[in-house]
């Protein structure tokens, strides 16, 4: 009861400087906050996150939800067919990126990739009669992370499609994401010609079972040393993905050519795999999936397992508000444009990607990926400094994904959406940019901020249920 | 005449550097008005009233907005100069993008979390996220003060509440003033250390306390500040109440003093019944209560602050002490007929309070802003009409201007309207140095005192200017310093303000009006 009059006084000022200065003035000890009005002066979602604060019962499940994370193991542990092997995708369904979206409010590149998979399905004859059966209502759309999925940009995955199955053996659940098709005219960013549908034919008919068959030989692969590994390399495993590739390479090379898969067939898998520097992307994404599903669910916590955009919106889901949704109208990015491109060119955020930085890579380990410090101004420096500063917002580092450039300290993972509007600090996330309509493109590239209301909604529901 | 605005988005400022800042832009040439603000909807509706804004703008309580009314030529220099020194002065940190030199924690959160050891905070942001961020302290286990006022009823009631369940204090909301452990907290003064306690419900009323312990040759064990509403019927005196259990329990400790207004009557039964069972001597100073309600072994009824420091000092020693009666001996100062009345200028609402009730006592019929009868209640706290005892710290005079500690120009603005106004004799002003205070107050304050004599001196008539420096040899600001230049502008300095009133009272010429009994009546404004 005494306590205070007998203690060390130590004080935390937050407000007027020239407190701080008095107190010091006069021997106390006392720690100035950069203060500025939580959740962007929103007063009731300042109220809400005031009671989050220091709350007993958010701490437990945050501590509960954090180790889930940590001590989720993914594994690459095969290549299927969606229809095979996803939850859910049978029948004329189609998976998309970020939250649920109907087709009347989708973007370009989102409706111009559903329209390309539901020719190469064969459900529509050519892309004027898929628009139609796409608006007719006929077929399902949903989002991905219902399925357990992510997919970069648009994210369209279709049963046909061979997927990557990553698996979680410490908790048991699975996570999935298409191939990744390299650059230029692709799916992802809304292309649907011939020569796209024809790609994503051959991944069914030669990629898929090439890949499958190494994988068979080579037995499921941990993914979490070889993130680490590629960290130490350069990658942050979102816009850059040159050392994981390579990585994966090594791996899955040797047992192709031991897999009695034809010569030609084997060359040709080599030669995709290799001349694209994002094919790791996808078993990144589905590894992060993995990881955050695990930690999914535990009532009270406010750890985010989700940050996805469907190039109309930005949302995010978090492990203690069940399945729900907390959106904000996506921001188009200001970033890096390709020549001829401007920021009025592009779509709003779109893709599930940023689930590498819900899992402390990607933009959260910048201080990683020096080599892609170009896309923020250009200054190493700068990368640690976006580094450290999501060190701010995050549960703690994950000691698995460890950072040379900042003495080895771990990555910041786990973002808790209380410190994201306590501080104002907005999750950093590493982009490509989609042109607006379908089948340009990428476009550029950059960095972008997951948008503040996202968070505060989240405060505000997680605040009402307990 | 142009009035033009600019908008920096999401950058924060605090009010005290926003008014400096508009304050050096003000002294540009050619610049009529200018404002830099948080743009809150309170301060677009002041922007809005000052004729700087019509229609809306699209910034949020997040963004600064400057707006500014002069010259084409001169606003636009004005407003290029207010962003370019908002962007190179970061008067919080950077914004935590940038890399890496040691950077400022960016929530209550962090900053517990970088110094577990932590046990208080002190809150001054503006009153609007206060109670936020003290439930937010007490949920971490830290005891708090909060400055800053316009905090709820509501809010008040539910953070005291949290705040004994887990057995931690709460100062404030709207606590201007507080020493724990020789360390200043708000507005305070830099006092010795010694075994005298206080718990004050006032700011000012804590720091005239505390600085005449000082003068007295006693110091100070810690001064909690309670916040002006914890007597009220609805709080119940929570933080009294616990001010007092720790100061019992604390063994540097040795007499307590408490200070404040009258409390609701069952309020005031509660805290001297704790107040009995402290274990020490208690002086109670409840400015304007009835003295034989406190009653008790250990309980002393104290009239004025000034009594309420002597007596705790005295009892310190062992002694009983008697009221102060002191005067100065100063000449009388020959009057003209026709000036016949005090003017009370104050910047410490407790003070204007005490003047009030002393004077009320010994002349009638007093208007001011800080009545102590309904009866007095000015109706044009602006205006001074017979004796007038005006709180110039009041919300009607500090809506959108700095308090009259940290900027006199108010003060000196009606210090000259009452130097000519032929019915003024005296001039009653209270001088506040300390941590928070203006750095120099006979600086700014001593050309208004010369110009105010001179007026008088112009129109044949002479006056009197009385007041106290309430600080003390170790303030920032140096007493003696303050003292010799207040004294060489003409200004009659007393020790306290409780002398100054007694000196006024003597000073003033005598009056046909028949001296009116005390009243018990308490209705005013609590500061």
């Amino acid at each position: 009861m005494s306590g205070l009059l007998s203690q060390k006084l130590e004080v935390v000022n937050l407000g007027l400087p020239s407190f701080a200065a008095a107190i010091a003035g006069a021997g106390g000890s006392v720690t100035q906050v950069a203060w500025a009005p939580p959740a962007g002066g929103d007063r009731a979602v300042g109220e809400a996150l005031a009671k989050l604060i220091g709350n007993p019962a958010v701490e437990a499940a945050n501590k509960k939800a954090y180790g889930l994370y940590l001590a989720a193991q993914p594994r690459l542990a095969g290549v299927g067919i969606a229809r095979d092997v996803v939850p859910g995708v049978d029948g004329r369904v189609v998976l998309h990126a970020g939250a649920p979206v109907e087709w009347s409010r989708m973007c370009g590149p989102m409706q111009g990739g559903i329209c390309g998979a539901l020719v190469y399905e064969g459900w529509a004859s050519d892309l004027e009669a898929a628009r139609q059966l796409a608006a007719s209502g006929a077929v399902k759309f949903d989002s991905c992370h219902h399925h357990g999925a992510v997919g970069p940009m648009a994210g369209i995955l279709s049963p046909s499609m061979p997927v990557w199955i990553i698996d979680n053996p410490e908790h048991g659940n699975r996570a999935f994401s298409t191939l990744n098709e390299g650059l230029g005219k692709v799916l992802r960013y809304g292309a649907n010609s011939p020569e796209v549908l024809a790609r994503l034919k051959w991944f069914e008919t030669t990629l898929a079972p090439a890949l499958k068959a190494a994988l068979a030989i080579t037995g499921p692969i941990d993914l979490k040393p070889l993130m680490a590994q590629a960290l130490h390399m350069g990658d942050e495993m979102h816009n850059r993905n040159v050392a994981s590739s390579a990585l994966l390479f090594r791996k899955l090379a040797p047992a192709m050519m031991k897999s009695g898969i034809e010569a030609a067939d084997i060359a040709a898998s080599m030669d995709f795999f290799t001349a694209n520097d994002f094919s790791f992307l996808n078993v990144s994404m589905a590894a992060c999936k993995a990881m955050m599903d695990a930690a999914h669910g535990v009532e009270g916590s406010s750890l985010v397992t989700t940050m996805a955009r469907n190039g109309v919106e930005f949302g995010i889901r978090v492990s203690g508000t069940g399945s729900q949704w907390f959106t904000t109208p996506a921001p188009r990015v200001n970033g890096l444009y390709f020549p001829g491109y401007s920021i009025a060119d592009a779509a709003p955020d779109l893709g599930d990607s940023a689930i590498t930085e819900t899992c402390g890579i990607g933009g959260f380990a910048m201080a990683s990926a020096l080599a892609i410090v170009k896309f923020i101004g250009g200054k190493p420096d700068e990368a640690l400094g976006y580094t450290r500063a999501m060190a701010d917002i995050t549960l703690g580092r994950n000691p698995s994904f460890t950072l040379p450039a900042l003495n080895f300290a771990g990555s910041p993972a786990g973002i808790d959406i209380r410190k994201v509007v306590d501080t104002g600090v907005e999750p950093v996330v590493n982009t490509g940019i989609a042109h607006k309509d379908a089948g340009v493109g990428q476009i550029g590239a950059g960095i972008t901020r997951a948008p503040l209301p996202c968070f505060a909604k989240a405060v505000e529901a997680l605040a009402s249920r307990l | 005449m142009a009035v033009s605005t600019r908008i920096v988005h999401n950058l924060y400022r605090d009010s005290v550097s926003l008014m400096q800042l508009s304050d050096t832009l003000a002294k540009r040439a050619g610049i009529a008005e200018i404002s830099a603000v948080m743009a809150t909807p309170a301060n677009l509706d002041l922007l809005r009233e000052a004729k700087l804004l019509d229609g809306t703008v699209s910034a949020g309580p997040n963004d600064l907005l400057i707006v500014a009314r002069g010259e084409t030529a001169a606003v636009s220099a004005a407003l290029d100069e207010a962003e370019a020194s908002l962007m190179r002065a970061p008067a919080t940190g950077g914004d935590g993008t940038g890399p890496a030199e040691k950077k400022l924690p960016h929530s209550l959160a962090a900053a517990v979390a970088e110094r577990p050891s932590a046990n208080l905070v002190l809150i001054s942001t503006p009153g609007e996220y206060a109670a936020a961020e003290a439930r937010k302290a007490l949920n971490l286990g830290l005891n708090v003060m909060v400055f800053s006022d316009n905090v709820g009823l509501a809010s008040e009631i539910a953070l005291k509440r949290l705040a004994d369940e887990r057995g931690l204090l709460v100062m404030g909301p709207d606590c201007g003033t507080a020493i724990i452990s020789g360390v200043p907290l708000g507005f305070a003064n830099v006092v010795r250390r010694g075994a005298i306690g206080v718990v004050g419900a006032s700011g000012t009323g804590t720091q005239q306390v505390t600085c005449l312990v000082d003068r007295l040759g006693a110091g100070i064990s810690h001064a909690i500040g309670t916040g002006g509403r914890d007597l009220h019927h609805h709080i119940g005196g929570a933080s009294m109440l616990r001010g007092l259990a720790l100061l019992a329990a604390d063994q540097e400790t040795k007499v307590i003093v408490l200070v404040s207004k009258p409390p609701a009557p069952e309020v005031m039964e509660k805290v001297l019944a704790a107040a009995a069972k402290a274990g020490k001597p208690v002086v109670v100073n409840f400015l304007g209560a009835d003295p034989a309600a406190i009653k008790g072994r250990n309980l002393y009824a104290a009239a004025t602050l000034e009594d309420a420091a002597h007596a705790a000092v005295s009892l310190l020693k062992g002694r009983k002490s008697r009221p102060v009666t002191r005067i100065p001996a100063v000449p009388r100062v020959a009057f003209k007929k026709g000036q016949r009345y005090v003017r009370g200028l104050y910047s410490g609402g407790t003070f204007g309070y005490e003047a009030s009730l002393l004077l009320g006592a010994k002349l009638g019929a007093i208007r001011s802003n800080v009545a102590v009868r309904e009866s007095d209640e000015h109706d044009d706290p602006w205006t001074s009409r017979g004796h007038t005892i005006v709180d110039l710290g009041d919300d009607v005079f500090t809506r959108g201007r700095p308090h009259p500690m940290i900027d006199h120009r108010l003060r000196n603005e009606r210090l000259a309207k009452e130097a000519a106004d032929p019915e003024t004799a005296v001039i009653l002003l209270d001088v506040v140095l300390g941590h928070g205070a203006h750095a120099d107050p006979a600086a700014a304050m001593t050309p208004a005192i010369r110009e105010a004599h001179e007026t008088a001196r112009r129109a044949g008539r002479r006056l009197a200017i009385v007041g106290f420096v309430c600080g003390t040899p170790g303030d920032p600001q140096g007493l003696k310093r303050q003292e010799d230049a207040l004294r060489k502008a003409g200004m009659t300095l007393c020790a306290s303000n409780a002398e100054a009133v007694r000196l006024v009272a003597r000073l003033l010429p005598r009056d046909k009006a028949p001296a009116r009994k005390k009243s018990k009546a308490t209705k005013g404004r609590r500061r």
